[in-house]
Parts: C-alpha cells; structure tokens; sequence
C-alpha cells in the first residue's frame, strides 16, 4: 500500500469507520458513496463498535512476502453486531482455539511491514474477549 | 528548599487502563537453550510476556489507552496531550503518540511526542502531564508506559525483557480515582544500562545496575518523598516499585520499611516479566484494581542512566464505579498462551536471514 492510501484510509483502519445511508440507514464497511440498497449518494460517516462474531474462518499458510512474518494467519469474516460482514485478520489465538459464533472485538494491530525502511502499516484485527471487554 | 513537587491545581488519575500481550516463554525454556539448566534453582523469575508478530508499541498503546478512555468516560477531544514513554518506539523518526491519538480520536487538538528514559519513560510522561493539568494548560493528558523489551540471545536480561504497559489520563483531582498527593524526581548520570543509537540490544553493567543504579536511585526518590510528606512506610496500604526482577524490589521494600503485603499486589515480575517502562505502571493498575476507597500508594519507578520517579496517590469513591469498565490487570496477566523458544525467536527476529 502507498503512503497516501494509507494515510486516506487511516479512519477505517484505525476506527472501523465506515458509512452510513442517510436516506435508508443502510450501514456499510468498508465506506461506500452510493447505497446499494436505496442508490442514494447520501452517505456519512459510522463508526462501528468493533464487537462481532466470528461467521467463519481460515487458516492461511503461504502468502506475499510482506505478510510472511506472521504466518500462519487465522483470517475470519466477522459479523459485526450492526449486521454487517468485515473480512479480518484474528489476533491472540490458535487456530485450535478459534470456534464459529466466538464473541471477538476490534483491535489495532500490525498489518505489515513495508521492510526494513518503510511504514509500518496499522489496521483492524479482532481478538477473542477478555473478562469485562 | 521543598523538593516534593505538588501543582498549583490538584490534579489525579481519572482513566487508567492496562495492556499485557496473550504470549508467554518460561524462563526454563531459556535456561534449557543457553544454559542447559544449570541456572533453574536462580531464575529471576517464572515466565515473561512476550509480544505478538502484530504487537508494538504503538498498538499496545492503543489498547491500554482506550482501557483508560473506557474508565476515564470523558470526550477523547479533552484531552491535550499524549505522551508515550518507551524505549522501544517502532520509529526512530515518527512519533508514537500521533497513531494513538488517531486511533483514540484525540486528534488533532494535541501536543504529542514521545519519551524515552529506559524504564521510567512511562513515569516521566506522567510527571509531565501532572504539569500540564496542573497548570491548567488543559484538562486533561494521557500518558503511557509501554514497551516490547529487548534482551540480546544469550544474556542474562533476555530471562526478564518482556512486553506491556499502561495508560493514565491524567486530570482535575476532583474527577479523579486517584489523587496525586505529591511527586519527586532524583536523577544523575549513571550508566548502568544503554542502548547505543542503531544497535538492536542495550547493554548493561551486569553487578553495577544494582546498587549504584536501581537501590540508590530509588531510595532517594522514595526516602525524599516519604520524608517531605511526613510519611513512614506504614502510612501506606501499597507499594509498587520499578521490578527488573523480583529480587530487587522485594529487597528494596523490606530496607525501606515495606512489608511484603504491601507490595505482594503490585508485583507482577515473577508471572510477565520486566515490561520496562510499563513495570511500574503496570503494577501501580493491577492495585488500582483492588484498593479501597481511602488507600494510600507508593508508586515508584526507576530508569537506567538513571533517574527514578516516585508518586504518593490516595484512591478516592469513584475508583468503584470505573475498575469494570475496561479489563483488569490480573485479566491480562491470567490470559497466557505458553510459546517455544522457536517461535519466540522468530516474531522477536532474532533468527537472521540473509
């Protein structure tokens, strides 16, 4: 990822901010500029709560080099508790650990890093819960 | 002259939040690669926290920091500055804070950089937010303490270099949980531990950050703090000093007059490690925690090269509504997943591949 796309992007990294249909409260993440539901452009910006489920997942063992550090990645599609599907990254857990319908929240974490001299790119993750979270 | 520092407006602790990372290396582990066990009957202590392939400081940061927002339930727009002490920031050159206080949403009506001190970053961050409220440039400030410690393969600090910290948002006392009754800094040029700009392992005077360092540094912050207070070591319900190891502050404690249940609740080092900046810190959350109403703290920090921070706070009444809003310390300290030395060395790149 280039610099000022990260830089753009840093809200929904970040924040899980994404949009919301003013006409028909659809919500959306990532953003989007016209609602799929009603096609209307009014769009503002939502930030999620971060707390979801976990609707399924997989264990990915061989990617592009940049991500090599951290393999073996548990990817997860999580069903945010505003009904909304987001692909992510799991954190803090074993793939043996990791159960469909597990209760997980929205953490920052490393996504990668662009080698030795570039940035160093923050995004969403999602770890299971711990005690009162 | 008065060397205990007390700002004009009273100021306290109104957020504060903990972060430890999930993994863990027993020490024995260690000691079976380098040492073939020789050493079990002498480990300094019983495991460390290590952090993930996707942790630093930065993002540590940012999970004790919203731990602190969640307890400190004020708009993240209030707070002016943010401070983060570390010596283990991800950038030479970028500061830490800035990705905090994005991710936060305090930005952009903040000072923000980043401190260094070795161990006592955290506190001097603290120190400097006391200042900053307590001169009513703002209302409130966040500090934090953090670090993914490093201990060159082999050496005798790799059995302790962990990972963790914590967060404080500083503001008016009448807020607070706890107030910061009075402060005191001592520091001279010592150097016990370093780390040399570009290198990837700090160096240290093995018996030398001992007494010279640790024990003289610390006995004059808290014997000078305690003396200009009027305060005696029975005076207080806890203690937390800067833990390295769990010989030290046990040592120090017992010469100043502490006894061991004072400190026991403080005293995370045998179960995660020397967290560096976030050890003190760290234990002075785990007894936010649990003291009562009225309690009185010791929290004091030590710094290699050198310098030590010690804090008097007393809790007050709201410290038992905010404690369940964020998870607790223990929580952290008990979550553990148990890694090999392999994977340890691989997500803290000590294996080298040309």
């Amino acid at each position: 990822m280039d610099i000022p796309r990260y830089w753009r992007l840093r809200n929904q990294r970040y924040k899980l901010e994404g949009s919301r249909c003013k006409a028909c409260g659809k919500l959306f993440f990532p953003p989007r500029q016209i609602c799929t539901k009603c096609k209307k452009r009014e769009m503002e910006p939502y930030r999620f709560s971060g707390r979801g489920t976990i609707y399924s997942y997989t264990t990915v063992y061989q990617t592009s080099e940049r991500f090599e550090k951290q393999l073996p990645s548990i990817f997860a599609i999580v069903k945010l508790e505003e009904d909304v599907l987001v692909t992510a990254q799991l954190a803090d857990i074993q793939e043996w650990a990791v159960k469909i319908g597990m209760e997980v929240k929205m953490v920052v974490r490393k996504i990668y890093e662009e080698k030795q001299t570039g940035p160093i790119m923050y995004g969403y993750k999602f770890r299971p819960l711990i005690d009162v979270d | 002259m008065q060397h205990v520092m007390k700002p004009n407006r009273p100021v306290g602790i109104v957020g504060y939040g903990a972060y430890i990372p999930a993994f863990r290396i027993m020490s024995r582990d260690i000691s079976r690669l380098w040492r073939n066990e020789q050493d079990l009957n002498y480990l300094p202590i019983e495991q460390k926290s290590v952090p993930g392939a996707d942790e630093d400081t930065i993002t540590m940061s940012i999970e004790a920091a919203n731990n602190a927002l969640a307890r400190a339930r004020v708009n993240p727009n209030l707070i002016r500055a943010i401070w983060v002490g570390s010596e283990s920031h991800p950038y030479a050159v970028k500061p830490s804070g800035t990705v905090v206080a994005e991710a936060l949403e305090i930005s952009p009506h903040a000072v923000s950089g980043d401190f260094e001190f070795a161990c006592k970053a955290g506190t001097e961050a603290i120190q400097a937010a006391i200042g900053f409220v307590g001169s009513s440039m703002a209302d409130y400030a966040l500090a934090v303490g953090m670090d993914t410690a490093q201990g060159r393969p082999g050496d005798a600090l790799e059995y302790t270099a962990a990972a963790g910290g914590a967060a404080f948002i500083i503001g008016p006392a009448e807020q607070a949980v706890a107030t910061i009754e009075g402060s005191y800094s001592y520091v001279s040029d010592t150097p016990d531990f370093f780390r040399r700009a570009y290198q990837k392992f700090p160096e240290h005077g093995n018996r030398f950050t001992g007494e010279p360092a640790y024990f003289h540094h610390l006995r004059n912050s808290v014997g000078t703090l305690m003396e200009e207070m009027a305060l005696k070591a029975h005076d207080f319900d806890y203690a937390v000093f800067h833990q390295p190891n769990t010989k030290f502050p046990v040592k120090l404690a017992k010469e100043l007059g502490f006894t061991r249940d004072q400190i026991k609740d403080g005293l995370l080092v045998p179960k995660i490690g020397n967290t560096y900046a976030g050890a003190a810190v760290l234990g002075l959350t785990a007894i936010l925690d649990i003291a009562k109403p009225g309690s009185r703290i010791l929290a004091a920090s030590f710094g290699s090269g050198a310098g030590s921070d010690a804090f008097c706070l007393s809790i007050n009444n709201q410290i038992e509504e905010v404690r369940t809003l964020a998870p607790m310390t223990t929580h952290y300290v008990r979550r553990s997943v148990v890694i090999d030395y392999g994977t340890y060395a691989r997500w803290r790149t000590k294996i080298i591949q040309t």
